[in-house]
């Protein structure tokens, strides 16, 4: 039977929900125990987590000095924590894909990368070439350390449950790497990786100035905003509006892009949104090939036609 | 201080892969190769950083067939003073290739390892994660910016969900790319002239690494993705507006 151990992601305040998916995918392997391990300087962000069914224990790992963001200074503790289990999984975010693979090295295994699909306790399917072809992989490995893409799984939404939690102090915090700062572009706006709906843009919107209309329809119907690497690489916009093989994977029930031709790598970023929506002057760009619905025209003559009409 | 470079050979990233009719992996017979972007621009920062004084050698490495030696040829024709072949029979798994390249950095001990943040065929991004861990050294990975603060620090602002985090590493340590570090320079025709005569050394994997750890994760089958449904196209703002409405996307 399988014991699963997740690495649990908050941005100090809350816990993320990339934390409920990977729950949400560890409960599909049908495991006699889920645990989680928290790394926070905030103790009290363990009780988001202990409330969640079926999670049976939250070991609850406080560290000073933003140590709880460092993949040096935690995977130690979560590779030891991770020998008595069959299962060590965190999400394939960019918390997860820097920590993951040091717990994996840790324990002498390969990793197996954004999982999509669980065929069993030791077989997955996972996206390589930006998703161009999906694999089936299989492990005998003794820990299965994995990160599990985000975009495959809905966050767990479940209440009632009462894990117990387990504090302890950090006693692995690495000398040769600090925490120097964060900035992040704060926002109103739903957050680009959970958002029912996102709007993105890309070089087709040709400057910053100009992604202004492009927020103001996000506004108006309450999305995310996101774009292309082309958009983000002029400038227009910071880098975490990036969608893509190499940026965020999202799974919105709509998203509608804005001058972006339709690259693979970008489309690997959006292929589980439930609609897309594309809006490009170029009747043969790529994107309409995997739109819902497509409109070819100028953005700069739609969007304003569209906040008119909403 | 001396730089190492890791690269690996990959399906250029122009090219649409397509999966074998019988599942056995992907068409790579005559397709383009080239050296894995993000490798591309750990390759240029390592030359920058020479460029700027902070370093007076660079050193690319890469594990992989010999058909690789493109690859490092074009990788020392963009400036690299040397390379390092290190010859496998098959391809190899990131824990494998940590354990490869953590040899080569006991034999040439590089004062900063930069390495690509994934490699775009397997899209593992492990590698220098994991190098890092068996080095026990610092990692700083998805780098965008890479500054020499004092004696061996460096300050390095990595690219994160979140938005843009600045950590301070001592050296030596692995550094992993992202794509707004750098934008790699162009190699000019001389330049794969000289290139010619810069040493390459080859080695066999089974000599440097007789005994590699850690068990293969084994790949069954591969299969194309599921493609979407064919969508339609409008003609209006109204059409698209009632299409979004009767979705209940908009109200
Ligand atoms: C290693 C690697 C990783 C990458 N990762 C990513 C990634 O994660 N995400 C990503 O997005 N890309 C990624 N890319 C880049 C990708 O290959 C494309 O270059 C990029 O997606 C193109 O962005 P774009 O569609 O905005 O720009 P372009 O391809 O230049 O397209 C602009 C489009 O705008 C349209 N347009 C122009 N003006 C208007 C107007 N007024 N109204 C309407 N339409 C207009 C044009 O017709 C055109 O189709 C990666 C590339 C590499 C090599
Ligand atoms: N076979 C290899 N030889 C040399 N470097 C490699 C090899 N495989 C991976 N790397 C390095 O590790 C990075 C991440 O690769 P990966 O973990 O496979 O996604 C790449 O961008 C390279 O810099």
């Amino acid at each position: 039977m399988s014991k699963v151990l997740i690495l649990a992601e908050h941005n100090g305040d809350a816990i993320n929900q990339s934390t409920a998916k990977v729950l949400a995918a560890a409960k599909q392997l049908n495991p006699e125990a889920i645990d989680v391990m928290l790394f926070t300087g905030d103790a009290s962000l363990a009780g988001q987590i202990a409330g969640h069914e079926g999670v049976n224990q939250v070991f609850c790992v406080t560290c000073g000095d933003n140590h709880d963001q460092l993949a040096a200074s935690i995977a130690p503790t979560l590779a030891d924590k991770g020998k008595g289990y069959t299962h060590v999984w965190g999400p394939s975010t960019t918390f997860g894909k820097d920590v993951m693979p040091r717990v994996a090295a840790l324990l002498g295994v390969n990793q197996v990368s954004d999982i999509m699909e669980i065929i069993d306790a030791n077989t997955f399917k996972r996206p390589i070439y930006a998703g161009n072809a999906i694999i089936t992989v299989k492990t005998t490995a003794p820990q299965i350390v994995a990160t599990v893409r985000t975009a495959s799984y809905s966050a767990d939404k479940t209440s009632g449950g009462s894990a117990q939690i387990e504090e302890s102090a950090l006693s692995t915090a690495a000398e040769h790497t600090s925490f120097v700062r964060l900035s992040t572009g704060d926002s109103d706006r739903p957050d680009l990786q959970t958002a029912d709906k996102v709007i993105s843009g890309g070089r087709g919107v040709g400057s910053e100035e100009n992604f202004e209309i492009v927020y103001q329809l996000a506004d108006k119907i309450g999305a995310a905003t996101g774009a292309s690497r082309a958009a983000v690489d002029a400038g227009y916009v910071p880098n975490d509006m990036q969608v893509g093989q190499t940026g965020k994977i999202i799974a919105p029930d709509l998203y509608m892009c804005f001058g972006i031709s339709g690259a693979i790598q970008h489309l690997t970023g959006i292929k589980d949104a439930g609609t897309i929506v594309a809006i490009n002057k170029d009747g043969d760009a790529p994107i309409f090939e995997v739109a819902d619905v497509g409109l070819v025209g100028d953005l700069f003559k739609i969007i304003p036609e569209m906040m008119e009409k909403l | 201080m001396k730089i190492l470079v890791a690269i690996k050979r990959v399906v250029d990233y122009n090219v649409r892969v397509q999966v074998k009719p019988d599942g056995s992996g992907v068409a790579t017979d005559g397709v383009k190769m080239s050296i894995n972007p993000f490798d591309e621009i750990a390759i240029e920062e390592a030359l920058r950083i020479k460029e700027q004084g902070q370093a007076d050698e660079v050193v690319v490495v890469t594990i992989g067939s010999n058909d690789s030696q493109q690859q490092l040829r074009t990788a020392m024709a963009m400036g690299a003073d040397r390379a390092i072949l290190v010859e496998a029979d098959q391809a190899v798994q990131p824990l494998q290739a940590a354990q490869v390249l953590l040899k080569v950095i006991e034999a040439e001990q590089p004062g900063l390892v930069i390495t690509g943040k994934q490699a775009i065929d397997d899209d593992n991004n492990q590698t220098p994660q994991m190098l890092a861990t068996l080095w026990n050294r610092p990692q700083a990975t998805f780098a965008s910016k890479i500054e020499f603060v004092g004696d061996n620090q460096i300050n390095v602002t990595r690219e994160v969900d979140a938005g843009l985090e600045t950590i301070q590493v001592a050296l030596p340590a692995v550094v992993s790319t992202d794509l707004r570090l750098n934008e790699p320079r162009f190699v000019k025709l001389p330049d794969i002239m000289k290139a010619k005569r810069k040493p390459l050394d080859v080695q066999a994997m089974a000599d440097l690494l007789p005994n590699a750890t850690g068990e293969a994760i084994e790949v069954l089958q591969h299969e194309a993705p599921q493609p979407r449904q064919k969508g339609i196209m409008v003609e209006t703002v109204d059409e698209l507006i009632d299409i979004l409405k009767d979705k209940g996307l908009v109200s």
